[in-house]
């Protein structure tokens, strides 16, 4: 399926990229997660299972398990720190 | 309901008085500024940027207050946020609740504090002498908006 994707904050500077459209090969975030990993070098760095990040799935924070829809935005985050 | 993100500066008198203009329903307002710090985890604070999720941040924050009234009888909420480049003693965010009575407010206000802090997708970087830095989450906001789920 055709996800838009979206980061933020840290993860947006240290991946070098605001926004990208790519094909998922699975079905879920966590495949979705595990596709991005698959890049290596910062990628597998920032995404790993220790690591604290957010997924939002059409601007709602979901569980890596949530299935995704064909042309969902998907934005990853590092926890929120605003107030 | 007034539900805000900007970057222009806000006023905390003309806010509550606008609340209360032209009714006489409300018992309470209760009220919180959050002000930018020129200090942080031990080192000085010269300015910060704070960057958000353009349309997540609006929805989150309209969710946030929804909870909050589903919760409390209140009567009206203003909630506002800022974005963008901030200096130490500028104020960031704003939460005010009109209530009949002031435990409704107290608690409702506190409440959306400690909801956005963990929901709302804001995010703080903040400029130092050494250098520019993101702010980390703090476990201590998780504990804040967890207790929530315990009390009645």
């Amino acid at each position: 399926m055709k996800l838009r994707v979206l980061y933020f904050a840290r993860l947006r500077e240290r991946f070098g990229v605001a926004e990208e459209s790519l094909e998922l090969a699975g079905t879920t975030a966590a495949d979705l997660i595990a596709q991005l990993q698959a890049r290596g070098g910062v990628w597998e760095e920032e995404l790993a299972p220790a690591r604290a990040f957010r997924v939002a799935v059409n601007q709602e924070i979901v569980a890596l398990e949530v299935v995704l829809t064909d042309h969902a935005e998907v934005a990853i985050f590092p926890p929120v720190t605003g107030g | 309901m007034k539900i805000v993100v900007q970057t222009e500066v806000f006023e905390l008198g003309a806010e509550v008085n606008a609340m209360s203009q032209n009714r006489t329903d409300i018992g309470a307002i209760a009220s919180f500024v959050g002000l930018a710090r020129d200090m942080n985890e031990g080192s000085g604070v010269q300015a910060m940027t704070l960057e958000h999720y353009p349309g997540m941040t609006e929805k989150a924050l309209a969710a946030l207050v929804k909870d909050a009234n589903a919760r409390w009888a209140l009567l009206d909420v203003t909630l506002i946020h800022r974005v963008g480049r901030l200096q130490p003693g500028d104020p960031i965010v704003l939460v005010a609740v009109a209530s009949s009575h002031r435990g409704e407010a107290f608690a409702a206000c506190e409440f959306i504090m400690d909801a956005l802090k963990t929901r709302a997708p804001f995010w703080k970087k903040e400029e130092t002498a050494e250098g520019e830095r993101w702010v980390d989450a703090r476990v201590s906001d998780d504990t804040a908006v967890a207790r929530w789920e315990k009390i009645p």
